[in-house]
């Protein structure tokens, strides 16, 4: 009986898990949509959360648009499509890598900022404090965060987009010398709005993703500081693990759809 | 607000329960508080005293019993009326627990700028005058990195007086500290009561605190009331546990 009990009780802890995640969005979506309205709040948090991460972004952005260039120039070379680089390394970039790219980075910084933040608030009574004095936390800490999330992720996929193409043609430039301008009118041809837009407001999702996770990760982190490691480290494990679900799915939805 | 408006009690428990997994840390605990006066919950470490504080002001819910602020049943409250209960009701945790993300005058000017259409003038006047009656206003830029213990709970005490509220709850205000500024915390917690006429529940198990300041003393031990009665009282007591105590603490 005993073994049952044993080999039940991950199950059993995780559909506490996924209920409390419930409640908490339940509270949190209130919270969000009840007046007075966190806008002071919500502003440093989009900068805090937008506006830092933007030289990591950028940076991952990069080097992804040099990776790109370097690995497919000789692929391409091999079946006699070089022309295509900049078409391929524009489309690569702007339909899937750079938003999980902008989703993966994110998730380690903003996430792991956010439970560690939230979760150091926790252990030292500041969030208790707070709701002691007459103000909820699900509002001011979570709601504001969880917004800035989601407004920051695809500013900050177009900023990856952005410094990608730009260095990847640098790189293309340096191994075969090639305008900016042929490179854009090349690699942008035939790109539409409807090719740039769906994968990059699905990184909306994975900025929801972010904020609901690490929120609730850290309000809820107990046992000290070891406890507040836990909430940080899980933050962006289960945040990482969920963008990597959902862009599955999105994709497949944006295909659908259109 | 500094007067009790409603002939209720500030605070009346009846019958509170309150157990974490098997172990029980309140067994049907009955008391109620007298306006105006100071009252001293003493025990043990880890005899239940700051989860009755957290109980007190909802922040945890007890198993059994009923909590009663100002006679609103705290247990049937909802979220917006508990939020509203709590801006009667001023808070010092243990650990003073101020925003670090915030510098000292921040900390004290957010319930105010929660809660009052105050302008930033009025309420930079007010943070100087809240910080200037615990002596902390020339310190009002630093961080709570920056300060000591004791004068993070003097901070932790001028923000939880700044909504003016009838009835403040202080959580161990004197662990910690040295007796020079233990005994300064406590002459506060006195002019709050002479000056002001607000009710006071100091959780403490520091006798020598709760002598200087107490006008009724509640012993906790394995979740129940033990003594409820004043200082002197408790000397007399005949009770094994409460004559340790007291030998103890003198």
């Amino acid at each position: 009986m005993e073994e049952v009990r044993a080999f039940g009780r991950p199950f059993h802890a995780m559909f506490e898990w996924v209920g409390e995640l419930g409640f908490f969005c339940g509270r949190v979506a209130k919270a969000i949509f009840s007046r007075p309205f966190e806008g002071a709040e919500f502003l440093r948090q989009l900068d805090a959360i937008g506006a830092k991460s933007l030289p990591l972004v950028a940076l991952a952005g990069a080097a992804t648009g040099v990776v790109l260039s370097l690995q497919t120039r000789d692929s391409l070379t091999r079946f006699g499509a070089r022309s295509l680089l900049p078409a391929v390394i524009v489309f690569s970039l702007v339909k899937e890598t750079g938003p999980i790219i902008t989703g993966l980075i994110a998730s380690g910084r903003v996430g792991a900022g956010i439970g560690a933040e939230l979760g150091s608030m926790r252990v030292t009574e500041q969030i208790d404090a707070m709701e002691a004095s007459g103000v909820d936390p699900h509002k001011f800490l979570a709601g504001t965060r969880i917004l800035a999330c989601i407004v920051a992720m695809p500013l900050l996929t177009l900023a990856a987009d952005f410094f990608g193409i730009l260095m990847g043609w640098i790189a293309c430039t340096l191994a075969d010398p090639m305008s900016l301008r042929l490179f854009l009118s090349t690699g942008l041809h035939g790109v539409t709005f409807k090719d740039l837009l769906p994968p990059t407001l699905k990184t909306a999702v994975f900025g929801l993703i972010i904020g609901v996770v690490s929120c609730f990760q850290g309000m809820r982190s107990q046992g000290g500081t070891e406890g507040v490691g836990r909430s940080a480290t899980s933050s962006v494990v289960l945040s990482s693990l969920f963008i990597i679900v959902a862009d599955i799915l999105l994709v497949r939805l944006i295909i659908e759809l259109f | 607000m500094t007067e009790q408006a409603t002939s209720e009690p500030p605070i009346a428990v009846q019958g509170l329960r309150k157990s974490f997994g098997a172990q029980m840390i309140l067994d049907g605990l009955t008391f109620q508080l007298v306006a105006g006066q100071v009252t001293c919950v003493l025990g043990r470490s880890g005899t239940g005293k700051s989860v009755l504080l957290k109980l007190l002001i909802g922040l945890t819910s007890p198993d059994a019993g009923s909590i009663r602020l100002d006679g609103q049943d705290m247990a049937r409250a909802s979220p917006k009326e508990l939020h509203e209960a709590r801006k009667k009701i001023g808070f010092l945790f243990q650990q003073a627990a101020l925003y670090d993300s915030m510098t000292i005058e921040e900390n004290v000017a957010f319930p105010l700028r929660r809660h009052t259409n105050l302008s930033d003038a009025a309420c930079h006047q007010r943070v100087l005058q809240l910080l200037g009656s615990v002596g902390m206003d020339r310190d009002r830029n630093k961080m709570p990195s920056d300060i000591s213990g004791g004068m993070s709970k003097r901070v932790g005490l001028a923000r939880a007086l700044a909504l003016e509220p009838a009835m403040v709850m202080f959580d161990e205000p004197t662990a910690g500290l040295d007796p020079i500024t233990a005994a300064e915390i406590a002459k506060l917690i006195v002019e709050l009561r002479d000056q002001r006429h607000i009710t006071s529940l100091v959780v403490t198990h520091d006798l020598h605190t709760a002598r200087t300041i107490a006008d009724r003393l509640i012993v906790l031990d394995a979740g129940k009331t033990l003594f409820d009665g004043t200082f002197e009282g408790l000397h007399e007591s005949k009770d094994p546990f409460i004559a340790q105590y007291v030998k103890d603490a003198d």
